[in-house]
């Protein structure tokens, strides 16, 4: 069955012949790490430029005749506030099932200049799901058209503003806000570039026609301070930064409260109501939920993985681990997960259970490492 | 001249004398790249043949280190639980993990020396 086939990104050669060690990942042959491995590739991105290629994720464009009916569809499917989102802003909000529960996190976009359209960029392993619930509940007059020719190269780090300023001196990337996204001309390819990522660094996601994806690629990896970075270190850089990992901290049994993802719903929502789970969502924003994701400092070198149990201080199980590993911007493990509200405040000694072992640990404040994003 | 010894598991044990020397071989501390924490058994322990008896982790992942042979653990490497990173810059020098009084060196016939496991590692592609 060609659709159980593992596919490829445009950027596909490229990586091979950058080294990279390749793995599965949603379905994709993708770069795992290259040559110089996660650490060097998690610190450079923290002090210069990371090239990812995130291809393999969704983009799609919602369209319909008007703004106010493609936003009043996916606010029936996700609790964001779309109908306010101004011309050439985006939003992270999350699909939900008929529970409240998680379906998908993802990144809405309003291009500027363009009438009755939304950009969706959702997860690989998801699009297959989330773009057949949107689907079965698209209203008549609104389509769902999957981008399937495009490429996402994201760039990252603090010398990835001075690099694209370089690269399209005139186009005023450099002053784009974060959460902020617009068309741009970026030397011969026509592009659309959002203002954010998934390291907490400042740096750009860039959607262009795969065919000029790896020549794209190649400029950049010529430009001094530029390295292609793989999933590895991207996973190490958003753990750090504190932001979930679709699988690991979200699913369906998790609502956006108990994710700490409450900033992502707008208060007109919280009024108002009518998204999916609407009932346990907001009773959750009233009476606090019964579980919180929080991050977690292991008090000593072992780090603790994604299932280790996690215990109270008295050893009673109180959660679960979700993603855990080490930070090398840190220096040190690092984890997040999930704890029964009452254990959850800043500070609460718990034990993470690691090889039959407790070792001790504190609930910390996200991000671990500080966001570094521009907001203009 | 010390002998070495290997494993299917990647672990490599020296032999010097009555005592084993025990890490990771050099491929596997290149499998599993930056090593973030490395924990040996105790001193005192007894360890079994095929038994795990150590951990290293990555950035990604933890992974078991195997005994590859049986023995009392009778000094650590102290260095590699500070330093880990010494596992991918000399695994087989000063990233070593533990050193074990030998119970029966016998065992080590069924390992691998150095020419038997480099074979080894071209059937693994």
């Amino acid at each position: 069955m060609s659709d159980d086939a593992i596919q490829q990104t445009p950027l596909y050669a490229l990586h091979i012949e950058l080294g990279a060690r390749m793995g599965p990942f949603a379905g994709y042959d993708m770069p795992i790490q290259y040559a110089s491995g996660v650490l060097a590739e998690h610190l450079h991105t923290r002090k210069a430029a990371g090239l990812f290629d995130v291809s393999h994720m969704g983009q799609a464009l919602l369209e319909g005749a008007d703004q106010a009916s493609v936003a009043a569809f996916l606010e029936t499917l996700a609790p964001a506030d779309v109908l306010n989102l101004a011309p050439g802003r985006q939003r992270y909000t999350q699909l939900l099932n008929e529970s409240g529960g998680i379906v998908d996190d993802l990144m809405v976009t309003r291009p500027p200049g363009a009438e009755g359209v939304l950009r969706l960029v959702v997860n690989a392993a998801r699009k297959a799901v989330d773009f057949a619930l949107v689907r079965e509940r698209l209203p008549a007059g609104v389509r769902l058209m999957p981008l399937e020719d495009a490429a996402l190269i994201a760039l990252q780090g603090p010398l990835a503003a001075p690099i694209l300023a370089r690269l399209a001196p005139g186009e005023g990337l450099e002053s784009m806000p974060f959460m902020s996204a617009r068309p741009a001309r970026l030397t011969e390819a026509e592009t659309f570039v959002s203002r954010s990522g998934y390291t907490g660094e400042d740096g750009y996601e860039i959607s262009l026609p795969a065919d000029v994806a790896e020549t794209f690629a190649r400029l950049l990896l010529a430009q001094p301070g530029v390295a292609p970075i793989g999933l590895g270190a991207r996973d190490s850089l958003r753990l750090e930064a504190g932001l979930c990992l679709y699988g690991h901290e979200l699913d369906e049994s998790v609502d956006p409260v108990e994710a700490a993802l409450a900033w992502s719903i707008q208060k007109r929502r919280r009024v108002e109501g009518g998204f999916p789970g609407a009932e346990r969502i907001l009773s959750a924003l009233v009476n606090g939920p019964k579980r919180l994701r929080v991050g977690l400092r292991p008090d000593v070198r072992a780090p603790a993985r994604e299932g280790t149990v996690i215990v109270s201080a008295e050893g009673a199980p109180i959660g679960v681990v979700t993603s855990g590993g080490f930070g090398p911007s840190i220096g040190a493990p690092i984890a997040m997960g999930f704890v029964d509200r009452g254990h959850s405040p800043l500070g609460t000694a718990v034990g993470l259970v690691v090889r039959g072992k407790t070792l001790s640990a504190r609930v910390t404040a996200l991000p671990f490492h500080p966001h570094a994003y521009h907001r203009g | 001249m010390a002998q070495i010894r290997y494993t299917k598991d990647h672990e490599y044990i020296r032999i010097e004398g009555a005592e084993g020397v025990i890490g990771i071989s050099e491929h596997a501390q290149s499998q599993l790249g930056d090593v973030v924490f490395a924990e040996p058994p105790p001193v005192g322990k007894m360890v079994k043949a095929g038994d795990p008896a150590a951990v290293v982790e990555s950035v990604k992942a933890a992974s078991d280190v195997f005994a590859p042979a049986s023995g009392e653990v009778i000094a650590v490497n102290s260095d590699v639980e500070g330093t880990p990173g010494l596992i991918n810059e000399d695994a087989l020098g000063r990233g070593w993990l533990f050193r074990i009084r030998l119970a029966d060196p016998g065992e080590l016939d069924a390992l691998m020396d150095e020419a038997a496991y480099s074979e080894y590692l071209k059937t693994l592609g």
